[in-house]
C-alpha cells in the first residue's frame, strides 16, 4: 500500500536556512545540507528546498546544494523557488533534484509546464500554488512569495497545471501559513478533488492533529511542514506515529 | 569490474551515479563511470540502464546515440553482462510500451509497458511515493529485501509480464503494481533504488556483486 508523505522543508537563502532551527547535534545549523542529513536519518520521505530569494547571482548556491544533498541523502529532493525557465529545471536536475518546483512562472505562463514536463516526464515537474481565500469555498492565487494578486481561480489554475504537465501539485494556504491554526482544509480538499495528480498540503502545521486532518479531511497525498520540524516540536518519529495511529499508512522505520 | 551508467538522455544522474559509487566502494565493485559512448558501454562489465519520462521518448533518445542500442544488445545478448534498468530503463526491458505512442523496447523481459489502471479510481497518478514490497521470488540481487520493505517509486505505466516467473516482487495499487523484474543477466526495478535509502542501497551493492 502507498504511504502518505511527511516531507520537511527548508526556507533557503544564500545557501544557509534562513528559518532558525534548533537541532542539537548539528556543527553548523544554517547549512542545508547538514539539516538534510538529520531528516534523512530521522525517516523522512522527502525533502524540499525553498530557494526564497532565487536571485539570478545565488543561482549557483543552489545547484551546489543540491549536489552535495545528493552525495549524502539517498532519498527524493524537491527545489523550488525562481525557476522559470526548461533550462532551469535541466540545471537544477542535473546538480541532483529530483522534483522541480514552478510557481510564479507557471502562473504567468502554463505552456511553461508543458515544455518541461515534454523534456523531462510530468513525474519530476510540481507546480506550486500560493492561494488565499477571496469568498467563502473561493480562493485566488497570488505569485511573488504571496504579494502579487492574479484574479486566478485556485481550482481552475489547479486544473490547468495538470493538463499542462504537472506531476504534482503542491498547495500552500496563504491565510494559515506561519499561524499553527491548522490547513486550509476545503482549499485542500476542493484541489485534491479537482485534479488526478498528488497534491501536498503546505502552510498552518502547528500540532501533529493538523498534519491528520490534511490528509483525512483535506484529501492530501503529502504534508509539507517546515518549523514544527525544525524547532524540534516534534520529530519526524513522533509525526509518523500520531498519523499511522489515526489510522493513516504510513512508513515506519 | 567496471560498471558504466549509460547516459542516453543527458538526465539526472547524479544521484544515481553517488548511490552506485557508495556501494562499490563498500562492496569492492571497481569504478562507476556515465557515459553514453558505445565502447565505453562495450567494456563495461555491468551496465546500469536509468530513464525518466516517457517511453517513447526514452526509445528514441536512445536510439538518437549512435551505435548505443547494438552496444547495449552486445553486452546483455552475447557477452552476457548483467544489466540493471531503473523506472523507464527497467520498462525499456520489455518489448513494447504505449505511454502516448507506441514504442519498442528491448524485449529481453517479454511484456507490455500499459497506464497503471487501480480498481480504486480515488487513488492518484502518478503512483508518488513510498510502497512496501510483496516478494514472490528469491534472487541474488534480492537478498536482505523482503517483503514490507519499502522502495521509492513515481510513475503512472507499469509491466506486464508475460511469464509471471519473470516478476521477482510487485507493490500493491489498487492491485498489483510490478516492482522488480529479472531473466537471466537482466534486472529491473521499476522504482529508485538510489532514491530508497537502506533498501535500495542494498539492492545496487547485490546487484554490483552479483555475479551470474
Amino acid at each position: 500500500m502507498l504511504k502518505t508523505r511527511i516531507i520537511p522543508c527548508l526556507d533557503v537563502a544564500d545557501g544557509r536556512v534562513v528559518k532558525g532551527v534548533n537541532f542539537l547535534d548539528l556543527r553548523d545549523a544554517g547549512d542545508p545540507v547538514e539539516q538534510a542529513r538529520v531528516y534523512d536519518a530521522a525517516g523522512a520521505d522527502e525533502l524540499c528546498f525553498l530557494d526564497i530569494h532565487a536571485t539570478h547571482e545565488n543561482r549557483g548556491t543552489m545547484y551546489d546544494l543540491a549536489t552535495r544533498t545528493a552525495e549524502h541523502c539517498f532519498m527524493p529532493l524537491t527545489i523550488g523557488g525562481g525557476v522559470r525557465t526548461v533550462e532551469d529545471v535541466r540545471n537544477l536536475l542535473l546538480a541532483g533534484a529530483d522534483k522541480v518546483s514552478f510557481n510564479s512562472a507557471a502562473v504567468a505562463n502554463p505552456d511553461v509546464l508543458t515544455e518541461a514536463a515534454m523534456r523531462f516526464g510530468s513525474q519530476c515537474i510540481v507546480c506550486a500554488i500560493d492561494a488565499k481565500t477571496v469568498a467563502p469555498g473561493r480562493w485566488e492565487i497570488f505569485t511573488h512569495g504571496g504579494r502579487k494578486p492574479t484574479g486566478i481561480d485556485a481550482v481552475t489554475f489547479a486544473r490547468t497545471a495538470v493538463e499542462k504537465g504537472a506531476g504534482e501539485i503542491l498547495l500552500t494556504s496563504m491565510d494559515r501559513d506561519g499561524t499553527k491554526a491548522g490547513f486550509n482544509i476545503a482549499l485542500t480538499r476542493a484541489i485534491s478533488d479537482a485534479v488526478e495528480v498528488p497534491v501536498i498540503a503546505s502552510g498552518g502545521v502547528g500540532t501533529l492533529d493538523h498534519l491528520v486532518e490534511g490528509v483525512r479531511d483535506g484529501g492530501a497525498s503529502a504534508v509539507l511542514a517546515a518549523s514544527i520540524f525544525h524547532f524540534g516540536t516534534y520529530t519526524i518519529a513522533e509525526a509518523k506515529a500520531h498519523m499511522a495511529a489515526a489510522g493513516i499508512p504510513m512508513r515506519m522505520q | 569490474m567496471s560498471t558504466v551508467l549509460v547516459d542516453f538522455a543527458g538526465g539526472n544522474l547524479h544521484s544515481a551515479q553517488k548511490a552506485f559509487e557508495r556501494m562499490a566502494a563498500e562492496v569492492g565493485g571497481g569504478p562507476v563511470t556515465v557515459s553514453a559512448d558505445p565502447d565505453v558501454v562495450a567494456s563495461a562489465d555491468r551496465l546500469v540502464l536509468p530513464g525518466d519520462g516517457a517511453f517513447a521518448a526514452c526509445r528514441s533518445a536512445l536510439d538518437d546515440c549512435p551505435g548505443l542500442p547494438e552496444a547495449l544488445r552486445q553486452a546483455v545478448e552475447v557477452e552476457g553482462h548483467p544489466l540493471l534498468g531503473i523506472c523507464v530503463g527497467m520498462q525499456l526491458l520489455a518489448s513494447v510500451g504505449y505511454e502516448y505512442e507506441t514504442a519498442e523496447g528491448f524485449g529481453w523481459i517479454p511484456g507490455a509497458i500499459r497506464r497503471i489502471a487501480p480498481s480504486d479510481p480515488a487513488l492518484k497518478i502518478p503512483h508518488m511515493g513510498w510502497n512496501d514490497l510483496v516478494v514472490e521470488r528469491a534472487h541474488p540481487v534480492m537478498e536482505g529485501v523482503a517483503t514490507g520493505d519499502h522502495a521509492y517509486f513515481v510513475h503512472s505505466y507499469q509491466m506486464e509480464v508475460e511469464r509471471p516467473a519473470d516478476r521477482l516482487a510487485h507493490v500493491d495499487y489498487g492491485g498489483p503494481v510490478t516492482a522488480i523484474v529479472a531473466h537471466d543477466t537482466v534486472v529491473g526495478t521499476q522504482f529508485h533504488p538510489e532514491k530508497s535509502q537502506a533498501t535500495g542501497l542494498r539492492l545496487i551493492a547485490n546487484f554490483l556483486s552479483w555475479r551470474p
